[in-house]
């Protein structure tokens, strides 16, 4: 589904991935982690089409189609979703027509009607009880005042809306509390399936608890310096990223 | 011969065809006499710098158009919030469009200021309040000596009046550059409450020169809402000056949605003549092209007691430019005065220019007064954020248009009219969103 090729990429002048290889196919989780600063969320960003950084290098190929030059909301189109660390705020824009001008243009992209309002309404009311998300909720201004553990779940929310073949998962446990984490992974988890792909990019192993992965990769100065199960986040849980370093420097 | 003498020239000729013993016209003849001292405003005043009138004055405006121009309904419906039930004084080339008008004298009077100033049944009125608010600017001034026509809005005590009443003022441009000079008065007695939608709107590419002059009177305890929509063509200008006096208790509020033309002047001047009275002053310009609005508001606190809230938001493409320039005054005796005042701009290209001027004169030592001006780019991680989800540049641009705008549309009292100001904002920006905001 996805592949990542000696990917070199970065802002301006500096240089942030420095050759990523990486491959999902439908069905896997994965993990991306590593210490601050290695260039994970860069790695994000970059998967989902931020312009402002630069791919100097290599190639993002997704279903057999490389989508660097996509802009980001062609990449939404085909199926590409990023979960946000730190979600936007739009006051004057409801959660409920946010979500419904994303789902409508990306149908419109794909040359589809507008969905009918019924189905539009079905669809909120089954996806917000996954997450555990109430009425009042959805009429407020997309993201403003909301709490970090709101924000998040609004985020799954709208993967859960939109139903992308990959998700990635941006620090998405970090604010959370227990309860809010376990809802969050739990809508993850009920999303899964044998066509879809997520990667999850976290500081640590908490979330992946929850939602467990079937590769860990550790990412660091721009690297993907070791990959394993998911027992290799269990060991950086205990031990810390220090001795990664260690090896790499070595 | 430049546009200044021709209007002073042709005062005398409208001088004689107008009434001479009509109760305004000592007013008028001073008011040409400080037209004439004065002359048009140039970039060397301070409250002009960045506000040039010389190109719009060189046009060859025919003053007292000849002919009357009719109007189907049809063709300008779309001018009208026409989805709602409305009092209606509809002008043509500055004459009364009486097919077009939906007036009243039941309880209160939605007419015509030609008819006020000519019958003594109005003279009461006329006597008490024309041109008692209005300043002696060169402007102001000029429309007071030429003042004939207009809308004329008389809302005795405690009522409430029900419906909104829109004013529009259509040029057909038949006799090549127009020259308007619109006089409204609404008189809104105490504990009395009405809403107002005023638009210009050129019918045709031919220039258009409004020099409009609305005298607003709120007493004790009533509630004037008026609401501007300016969206003309680019070859029409508009010189809006209106002036607000307020007695105890009242409220009054202009939004002024500022979305078109070529050049506009808006000169929006509040007084506060009792206490606990609040005051509001709200706007959203957005503007593309070479177009280019001039907000500059003056709130002037006079007793304790009271409160001004001012929010401008303006947007500003291709090479438009925006002023605003916001003074506030708070005299001596204006204690426990809380006057608030921010205009916040977004630059959307490289050409566009906003120049923003807060002016505080503060006399008064316990007062709460902030004011605060902010220009800035779209929000670039914002659009990531919505283009991730699927939201095209454009749409997204737009979305982020309206949150910016949020504020401003949020105070809108009639439904209708925000539909139609997030409708045009929509059709500006060349989208369909798909919902209402």
């Amino acid at each position: 589904m996805l592949k990542i090729v000696d990917l070199h990429a970065g802002v301006e002048d500096k240089a942030i991935l420095k050759g990523i290889n990486l491959e999902v196919k439908p069905g896997e989780v994965h993990a991306i982690m590593g210490p601050n600063g290695s260039g994970k969320s860069t790695l994000s960003s970059v998967i989902a089409g931020k312009e402002e950084y630069e791919v100097t290098k290599g190639s993002i190929i997704f279903d057999d189609e490389d989508i660097n030059e996509l802009d980001a909301e062609e990449r939404a189109h085909k199926g590409v979703f990023l979960s946000f660390q730190y979600p936007v705020e739009i006051p004057g824009v409801s959660v409920t027509n946010f979500i419904k001008t994303a789902i409508n243009e990306t149908r419109k992209a794909k040359g589809l009607e507008d969905m009918p309002a019924k189905d539009m309404l079905k669809l909120i009311r089954e996806k917000s009880e996954l997450l555990e998300i109430d009425r009042k909720f959805l009429s407020r201004s997309l993201n403003e005042g909301f709490s970090g553990g709101e924000k998040k779940r609004n985020e799954i929310f709208q993967m859960a809306m939109l139903e992308p073949k990959l998700a990635i998962l941006d620090e998405t446990d970090s604010g959370l509390d227990i309860d809010a984490l376990r809802i969050v992974a739990n809508g993850v988890n009920k999303l899964k399936s044998e066509d879809n792909a997520v990667i999850v990019i976290t500081h640590y192993q908490r979330l992946l608890d929850h939602i467990v992965p079937d590769f860990v990769h550790v990412l660091y100065n721009g690297k993907i310096v070791k990959s394993g199960g998911k027992e290799l986040a269990h060991e950086l849980e205990e031990k810390g990223y220090d001795w990664i370093k260690e090896e790499v420097n070595a | 011969m430049d546009l200044k003498e021709k209007l002073l020239s042709s005062f005398l000729v409208f001088e004689n065809k107008v009434d001479i013993d009509s109760p305004i016209h000592d007013v008028r003849n001073e008011a040409i006499k400080v037209f004439e001292e004065k002359g048009f405003p140039s970039k060397k005043e301070e409250a002009w710098k960045y506000t040039s009138l010389n190109k719009i004055l060189k046009e060859d405006y025919s003053l007292f158009p000849k002919q009357e121009n009719a109007i189907e309904y049809k063709d300008v419906k779309k001018y009208f919030i026409h989805d709602i039930d409305s009092y209606k004084i509809v002008f043509i080339d500055g004459k009364y469009s009486s097919h077009l008008s939906e007036t009243t004298h039941d309880g209160i009077d939605v007419c015509l200021m030609s008819v006020a100033l000519s019958k003594p049944k109005y003279s009461l009125i006329i006597k008490n309040y024309f041109n008692k608010a209005a300043t002696t600017d060169s402007l102001p001034a000029l429309n007071t000596a030429f003042a004939q026509e207009g809308a004329y809005i008389h809302i005795p005590k405690n009522k409430v009046v029900d419906k909104p009443i829109q004013i529009i003022n259509f040029s057909t441009g038949n006799e090549a550059a127009t020259m308007l000079q619109p006089r409204n008065l609404v008189v809104a007695e105490e504990n009395s409450q009405v809403q107002i939608i005023e638009r210009h709107q050129s019918l045709t590419e031919n220039a258009v020169l409004t020099n409009s002059v609305t005298e607003i009177f709120a007493d004790n305890r009533a509630i004037v809402d008026y609401y501007k929509i300016q969206n003309d063509h680019n070859n029409a200008s508009l010189i809006d000056n209106t002036f607000i006096k307020q007695k105890r208790e009242s409220i009054a509020s202009v939004h002024t949605f500022s979305f078109g033309g070529k050049l506009t002047r808006n000169n929006l001047n509040y007084y506060q003549n009792g206490e606990r009275i609040d005051s509001i002053l709200k706007g959203v310009t957005i503007l593309g092209d070479k177009q280019h609005v001039d907000h500059n508001t003056l709130v002037h606190h006079i007793e304790p007691n009271c409160e001004s809230h001012q929010d401008y938001k303006g947007i500003f493409g291709d090479s438009a430019t925006g002023v605003f320039n916001g003074k506030i005054i708070v005299e001596k005796e204006a204690q426990k005065t809380n006057a608030f005042q921010s205009n916040n701009n977004i630059l959307i290209s490289d050409k566009a220019a906003i120049n923003t001027k807060p002016q505080l004169e503060i006399f008064a030592d316990d007062v709460k007064c902030s004011h605060g001006c902010t220009i800035g780019q779209l929000d670039e991680s914002a659009m990531f954020y919505m283009r991730s989800r699927g939201i095209p540049e454009k749409e997204a641009k737009a979305l982020l248009m309206y949150a910016f705008s949020n504020n401003v549309l949020n105070s809108v009292k009639i439904p209708e009219v925000k539909q139609r100001i997030t409708k045009i904002i929509a059709n500006k920006l060349g989208v369909n969103i798909g919902f209402d905001l």
